[in-house]
Formats: structure tokens, C-alpha cells, sequence
């Protein structure tokens, strides 16, 4: 059986990968049409822009559901506290995943302008809800939240929901709307045309520049602000998953550690700035596909930056850090996670492969036109 | 200690959003196969009328797959929000079939579904026919990921328990995935979703028929749902049986209950056609019964004995007894792992632990329980509601029953090229809801026959939630119905609009290029 350490650490980097790859290709969809009414300003241009994530936004979610899955496959204990512990959070954030796709499907089915405003609308604001929610979400995480267990290993949340507005996860849920509002801004410059390609990169190079001033807010914050946490015991790395044998304090400023002791991981918050500057800068040389390369890197950095931070802890608990989950205790077992592991060698080369194939047949813009010419079909 | 407006307001809501996803499920299985063979004859014959059907039901498939995408998303993330305990019990198996649900199915599945409606002038005849194909492929490998998932929470095969990280644990994944009951209850469900969508089909055909309208359009449309309705119909029922069979092994408490079946009769048992069962009272009243059938239908033999409720509970005692032992000794190593007596009591008492932890519904402390709490613990393990299992599923089965004569009639009908017989386009009509009913009956009888259980056997459906305020709940269950009320609406009235356009209606209308 593959070493129990390696894989423990393979799915903390498989788990970064699939959040990556959630915020890269979601993320498009999320921004495009969360700036959907201030790009277009015409019933076509509004379709112009829902028509370029139209054919691909349910591959994109699948990312999302995928995420899910393999939290709950491989971090049991981080599916089961995160998701329950958010638990209006998740209500909201369900609510938004839910009614987005059915707004695509059913805004352009009735000719009536009412019943399309209102589409648009619930599309705009489920995707800026979204993408606040989930910055807020890790920057809870980051903070670390009220839980602990009893001798069942039975989860007790103490927080609230209004608890989880807070000022610094706040700030992260704004980072995380500018990030994807530059990174779909981009994506729009690419496919759609004319008006809303040329609004919707304005707008995207408005929030690169923002995403790096509230990303080194953050990165302050955390530095100088009460965040962080610290193993004080040793906790053996192959031993058995159950967040109760070892010791953890709260310490501010330890998310900086591992920056010193691990100097690669400062190449993420590096690629999250220069992936948003890069962006500005190559979009403003016309060089629109590099341009939406350089955001999704942005996006890479900005998200792995709040992994590597945290290693190895996963979700610290705030009201007891000794039982916080860490990727040493908090894992599935070895064989599930060797299982998960081979599935993931086989399938996610695969999917890249097929979603860069369909990416390919649907290359080029969406125009006004051909929205014009095939106006039953589309949506 | 355990909050019951907690623990029924988390089922109910399971319970509503399960069954809710469910309207959706299997229309989008049954309805992406016929697409898939219907298209294949376009590409054999080139008959543009063959291309006119796959876009005209795929629209209607569209409708439908949002939805389905959509509120599969809360089923996805469900067990989390409000069944914490659950997950990080049994994530360990459980969470794997989903997340390879994900990987293999469902991405294929959702990425292709969009070049299904955006690739028809992008993509050649034969690629965009596999790319239907591979639609197909993905929501039905989907549902055997999901029903392996499901499998193991009937019948937790190829797992033990695990004291230290206080959860079950995968021993055997092929076990898992070869589980019988998984493998049986895949092909019955996935049939019924064929069902579904040529039900469908055949209904909204007869519709246009009676108004004489796109009558070579419908005619087409319902001998390929006639044909591929009766093989799947034929394939429901024989899977059922064999379900059926294998929950007379792995699940007697559920077989007794749907049963209604009290006391252990003399083998083989006789059948009750119908009755009143009593929860209360142990019996079932004004019972019409027929001599031998039950016993021959669930043991496939006539001497095996099927236990009846009344001696499972007893069975239950002692199981219950065995799991305070397991419990005992799980406190045992909790204080020293390294405690060797209490391992060898784990290991032999471990596979009743789950019966132990019935208890926790009486007292906190297992190991002490009084004589009537186990009493009352051993009584929890039949379903609250006999009386609603033996209905649901009678009811189940004679849907299954008319559908397969619907199936024979139409076609035979097709056979003799009459289908514009008025008595029985009204039937197929009427008979819309019935694979839907059919549907929702049977998931109720697989999952409120497994209660007290979540995991059967292993872990109590009380124990499983998550601890929340039951403020939360209110609102969340609330906010879903009314959610999903909403959107049932705009779903069903956008859905009666394109049917009674019909093709003629969209080829009227249209503003653009060929439909």
C-alpha cells in the first residue's frame, strides 16, 4: 500500500487543485454573469454575455460538486464539520448554485421583459452572493472556528451565522469577489464582442487592481492581526485519524511561519499578485487570452496562498485548537485515500482532456448575430 | 439529549429535497437514452424527421436536466449540513462512491450536455451523435455510483469498525462495489428511469395524436418509446424481485414490515394482498391473504422460514445485549488502547455495536441500560410506519404491473400500425404520473424500511445528524419548500408551454436558421 504520510499530503494537494480548478473555471462563469447588468445593457447584450457560459457552465459546476465529494471522501471530518458548522452559510450558497442554472435555462424561454429583468438580476446577485460567501467561508477558516467534540468524536459548532461576518472574513469575501469579477471580466473580453467585451474589460482591470490591494490587506492582517495557529506537540504522521491526540495554540502571525521554513510556498502570494498585475498589463497590450491565463494564475496564488499558510492544519478550532483538524488527523483511511488517489490519476487527466476538447469546438466569441440567427436555440 | 424536532426536522428535510431531486432523475436517465437512439437512426437513415424528434425532446430534456443538475447539488452536500455525525462516521466508504460519481460520471455528463445543444452546426454528424451518447453514458453511470453509494447503506458490506478514529472503515472496496444489493437495486432504478422517459414520451406523443397534430412526428416517437418502454418495464419487475430477494437475506426487518407480517407463519408464508397493519396493536386487520405466495416469491423455496416482526424484535435483544458489550469495551480502550481484553470483546462484538448505540436514544451511558430501555430500543428497530411500507409498496407494484400492459398494448398497437386508437391514447395520457408514483413509492419503501437504521445494522438514523440550533432547521426547511415550490412552478409551466407548441408550434415560430 502507498506510504499513509504521502498520500495525507497528495489529497491536501489534490484538495488545493480541485479548489483551484473550482475558483479558475466557476469562477468565469460566476464573474461573467455577476457583472451581467453592467455590461449589457441591451436585452442582446445581456444574452451575448449569459450565451458565453451558456454550453459550458454545467461542466464548470461539476468542479464545485467535485470539491465536495472529495472532501467528504478524503477529509471526512472537514466535510463534516465545515459544511454543518456553515450551516445557513451553505443554505445560502445551495440556494444561489441552484437558481443560477435554472435563470440560464428559463430567462430567455419567455419574450415578456419583465420576466427577463428579473432573471438577470437573480443571476447577478446569486453570483456576487456566491462569491462573497465563499471568501467568507476561508476567511473563517483562516481565523479558525468554534467547535469541538465529545468522547463519540460527535462535532459541537458554537458559532453563529452572523459570527461568521466578521470584519477579517469580510475582507476575504471581498477579495474573493474581485478575483472573480476580474477573473470573468477577462473570460468576457475573450468571448463576447463588441460593447460588452470592451465594458467588461474595463471593468476587469478596475478589480485586478483592487483584488491586489484588498490581497495585501489580507496578507497585513494576518500578519500583524490575532490570527494563526501553532502544533506545540509532536503528532505522528501516519498515526490514526482523530483530531484528539495532540496539542495546538493559538499564535499571531504563525500563518507566516511556513514561509520561512518552506521558502517555495512564498511563490504563491508572488503569483497572486503578479498574476493580477500581468493581467491588467497584457489586456492593455490587446493580448486578451494571455491576459485571461494570467488572472486564472492570480487565482491559483490567491487561493493556494490561504493553503500553504495553513499547513497542515485544514480547519483550526478556535474555542479548543487542540482539536483542531490538521492533515495528520483528519484524513480518511489509508486505503480510502490510495483508492481516491488512483481514481484521481485515471479520471482527472481525463476530464481535463475532454473539457479542453469541448472548450475547442466552441471556440470564438459569441456575437449579437449569431445570437440573432439561431434565437430559439439559445439561451 | 438527542433533540427530536431536531432529528425529524432533518429527515423531513432529507426527505423532501431527496425525493423532490427525484421528479427529476429519471426523466433526465430514460429521456437521454431515447435521445441517444433516436438520433442514432437519424445518423443511420439521414431522415431529417429523426433530427426533428432528438431537438424536440431534447429541449424538453433540457428543461428537465437543470433541474435535476440543480437540486442534485443539496443532495451532494446534504450529508454534511445536516448529517455531520454521519459523514465522519462513514465517510470513509461512503464518500468515495460519490466523489468517483463525480469524477467519472458526472463530469462527463454535465460537459457534454451543453455541446448536446450548442454543437449541432459546430460539430459533425457522428461527433456530436457520440457526444448524445456520451451524455447517456454519464447520467446512468451516475446512477450506479449513487446506488453503490445507497447499496452499502442497506447492506454495509467489505467494512469493520475502527475503535481509534471512532468510525467504520473501507476493508474491501470491491466488496463495496460489487455489493449484490447495489448491483440489483442499480439495474431496478435505473430501468425505472428508462420507464420514465418513455412514459413520457409515449404520453406527450398521444397528446399530439389526439389533436392530430405531428402525427408522423408522434408515430415515430412512440414506437421507439413503446419498444424500449417494454424491455425496460420487463427489466424493472424482474430486477425488483431479485431486490426483493436479497433484502429477504440482508434486510429481514424490512421484508417483514412491507409484509406486514407479525408472527413467523409456518413456511411458505402466505401473502397478504391487502389489510390494515397496526404499529400499535402488532397485527394486521382485515388481512385478505393467498396461501404460499410470499414465501415462494422472497425464499425462492418452500421450506425456508420468514421470521416474522415480532421475532426480529427478539433477535434484536440479544444483538442489543451484545452491542452494550461492544460499547463497554469501546470505553475500555478509550481509556487504554493497549487494553487486551477489551479488543478481543471489540472484535467479537463489533459487528452489534450498532445495536448498542440504540440505546443512546434512552440513556448516555450504553453499557448500564435497564431492561426496559432495551425493551424499548429493540422495539425501535421496526419501521414507525408498517402500515405506510405495506401500502407503498403495493402500491409500487401494481404501477409497475399496468406499465408493462401499457407497454404490451402500445405495442402491439405499433406492430399493427394503429396507434391513432382514441381508448388508448387516453390511457397512455393519463398515464403520465404513474412511473413518477411508482418512483417515489419505492424510494420510500428502500429508505423508511430501513429505519431506525441510516447505515442498516451500524449506525442509527438519530445518532447520524449534525447538532444544530433547531432555529436553523426551521429555516432551512422552510426556505427549501418554499424554494423549490417556486421553482417547481416556473418548471412545470415552462415545460405544459413547449409541449403544447409542440414541433409544428416551434418550426412556426422560429426566427432564425432550421430548427
Amino acid at each position: 500500500m502507498i506510504d499513509y504520510e504521502f498520500l495525507r499530503v497528495v489529497w491536501w494537494l489534490l484538495l488545493g487543485v480541485l479548489l483551484i480548478a473550482f475558483a479558475i473555471m466557476d469562477g468565469f462563469d460566476l464573474g461573467a454573469v455577476a457583472l451581467l447588468p453592467f455590461v449589457g445593457k441591451t436585452d442582446l447584450e445581456r444574452r451575448v454575455v449569459i450565451n458565453t457560459v451558456g454550453p459550458v457552465w454545467e461542466g464548470n459546476q461539476v468542479w464545485f460538486i467535485l470539491g465536495g465529494g472529495a472532501i467528504f471522501a478524503a477529509w471526512p471530518y472537514v466535510y463534516a464539520i465545515s459544511f454543518s458548522g456553515f450551516y445557513l452559510a451553505m443554505f445560502l450558497v445551495l440556494v444561489t448554485f441552484i437558481i443560477r442554472p435554472v435563470a440560464f435555462k428559463y430567462r430567455s424561454k419567455l419574450e415578456d421583459s419583465r420576466w427577463r429583468h428579473t432573471w438577470d438580476w437573480i443571476m447577478c446577485i446569486a453570483g456576487i452572493t456566491t462569491s462573497i460567501l465563499l471568501g467568507v467561508a476561508v476567511g473563517n477558516v483562516l481565523q479558525g472556528v468554534p467547535f469541538h467534540f465529545d468522547s463519540d468524536l460527535r462535532v459541537f459548532y458554537t458559532g453563529s451565522f452572523f459570527g461568521l461576518l466578521n470584519p477579517f472574513a469580510l475582507l476575504c469575501g471581498l477579495v474573493s469577489l474581485c478575483m472573480l469579477l476580474m477573473h470573468g471580466g477577462f473570460y468576457l473580453s475573450i468571448k463576447a464582442s463588441g460593447q460588452v467585451a470592451e465594458r467588461a474589460v474595463k471593468l476587469a482591470r478596475f478589480f485586478a487592481w483592487l483584488l491586489i490591494v484588498l490581497f495585501a490587506l489580507g496578507g497585513v492582517w494576518v500578519s500583524l492581526g490575532d490570527i494563526g495557529y501553532q502544533m506545540t506537540s509532536v503528532v505522528s504522521m501516519v498515526g490514526p485519524s482523530n483530531p484528539m491526540h495532540k496539542q495546538v495554540i493559538a499564535l499571531s502571525g504563525a500563518w507566516l511561519n511556513n514561509y520561512a521554513l518552506h521558502p517555495w510556498m512564498r511563490l504563491m502570494p508572488v503569483l497572486g499578485f503578479l498574476g493580477a498585475a500581468a493581467a491588467w498589463f497584457l489586456s492593455k497590450k490587446q493580448a486578451k487570452k494571455t491576459a485571461f491565463i494570467s488572472s486564472a494564475i492570480s487565482l491559483a496564488g490567491v487561493v493556494g496562498t490561504a493553503g500553504v499558510s495553513m499547513f497542515p492544519f485544514l480547519l483550526p478550532s478556535s474555542s479548543n485548537p487542540s482539536e483542531s483538524l490538521t492533515v495528520w488527523d483528519a484524513s480518511s483511511s489509508q486505503l480510502t485515500l490510495q483508492i481516491m488517489f488512483i481514481c484521481a490519476v485515471i479520471f482527472v487527466p481525463m476530464i481535463v482532456a475532454y473539457t479542453t476538447w469541448v472548450f475547442r469546438v466552441l471556440r470564438g466569441p459569441v456575437t449579437q448575430a449569431s445570437i440573432e440567427a439561431d434565437s430559439k436555440d439559445m439561451y | 439529549m438527542f433533540d427530536s424536532s431536531m432529528i425529524n426536522l432533518s429527515r423531513l428535510q432529507f426527505a423532501i429535497t431527496a425525493m423532490y431531486h427525484f421528479i427529476f432523475v429519471p426523466l433526465t436517465l430514460g429521456l437521454a437514452m431515447l435521445l441517444g437512439i433516436m438520433e442514432t437512426v437519424y445518423v443511420m437513415t439521414g431522415k431529417s424527421i429523426w433530427k426533428d424528434m432528438t431537438k424536440y425532446w431534447g429541449m424538453l430534456f433540457g428543461i428537465n436536466f437543470a433541474m435535476g443538475v440543480a437540486t442534485g447539488i443539496t443532495m451532494e452536500f446534504q450529508f454534511g449540513t445536516n448529517w455531520a455525525y454521519y459523514s465522519q462516521y462513514v465517510g470513509d466508504i461512503f464518500g468515495a462512491p460519490l466523489a468517483i460519481e463525480g469524477m467519472m460520471a458526472f463530469f462527463l455528463e454535465a460537459t457534454f450536455v451543453g455541446l448536446f445543444f450548442f454543437g449541432w452546426n459546430k460539430l459533425s454528424k457522428l461527433q456530436h451523435l457520440i457526444v448524445t451518447w456520451l451524455l447517456a453514458l454519464g447520467s446512468s453511470l451516475s446512477a450506479l455510483w449513487i446506488l453503490i453509494a445507497n447499496g452499502w447503506m442497506q447492506y454495509p458490506v467489505g467494512s469493520h469498525f475502527n475503535f481509534e478514529t471512532m468510525r467504520m472503515e473501507v476493508t474491501n472496496f470491491s466488496a463495496v462495489i460489487f455489493n449484490p444489493v447495489a448491483q440489483a437495486k442499480f439495474v431496478h432504478t435505473i430501468s425505472a428511469g428508462y420507464v420514465t422517459g418513455s412514459v413520457f414520451v409515449m404520453a406527450i406523443s398521444a397528446y399530439f395524436l389526439l389533436r392530430q397534430r405531428n402525427i408522423a412526428f408522434a408515430k415515430r416517437s412512440m414506437t421507439v418509446a413503446a419498444s424500449f418502454g417494454l424491455a425496460s418495464a420487463l427489466s424493472v419487475v424482474v430486477l425488483g424481485d431479485e431486490s426483493g430477494y436479497l433484502a429477504t437475506h440482508h434486510q429481514h426487518m424490512k421484508v417483514a414490515a412491507i409484509e406486514s407480517m407479525w408472527q413467523t407463519e409456518k413456511a411458505p408464508a402466505a401473502f397478504t394482498l391487502v389489510g390494515l397493519p397496526s404499529n400499535t396493536m402488532h397485527k394486521t386487520e382485515f388481512a385478505i391473504k393467498i396461501p404460499y405466495v410470499l414465501g415462494l416469491i422472497t425464499t425462492r423455496s418452500i421450506h425456508d422460514q420468514l421470521p416474522g416482526i415480532i421475532d426480529l424484535v427478539q433477535t434484536a435483544k440479544v444483538q442489543i445485549r451484545s452491542g452494550m458489550q461492544a460499547y463497554g469495551a469501546l470505553l475500555a480502550l478509550r481509556k487504554n488502547p493497549n487494553d487486551k481484553t477489551a479488543k478481543v470483546i471489540l472484535d467479537a462484538h463489533s459487528s452489534d455495536l450498532g445495536y448498542g448505540l440504540l440505546l443512546k436514544r434512552y440513556t448516555d451511558d450504553p453499557t448500564n441500560a435497564t431492561l426496559q430501555e432495551i425493551d424499548k430500543a429493540a422495539w425501535d428497530t421496526v419501521p414507525q410506519s408498517v402500515a405506510s411500507l405495506f401500502w407503498s409498496f403495493r402500491v409500487m407494484v401494481a404501477c409497475g404491473f399496468f406499465l408493462i400492459a401499457l407497454f404490451g398494448t402500445a405495442f402491439y398497437l405499433s406492430t399493427k400500425r394503429s396507434f391513432i386508437t382514441p381508448w388508448f391514447l387516453k390511457i397512455a395520457l393519463f398515464s403520465l404520473p404513474i412511473p413518477w408514483l411508482a418512483s417515489e413509492m419505492g424510494w420510500y419503501v428502500a429508505e423508511h424500511g430501513r429505519q431506525p437504521w441510516v447505515i442498516e445494522g451500524v449506525l442509527p438514523t438519530f445518532l447520524g445528524t449534525s447538532s444544530l440550533p433547531v432555529s436553523d432547521l426551521w429555516i432551512s426547511v422552510t426556505g427549501f419548500i418554499l424554494f423549490y415550490t417556486a421553482l417547481a412552478i416556473v418548471e412545470a409551466s415552462l415545460m405544459i408551454k413547449y409541449i403544447r407548441l409542440g414541433p409544428d408550434g416551434m418550426v412556426k415560430n422560429k426566427t432564425g436558421a432550421a430548427l
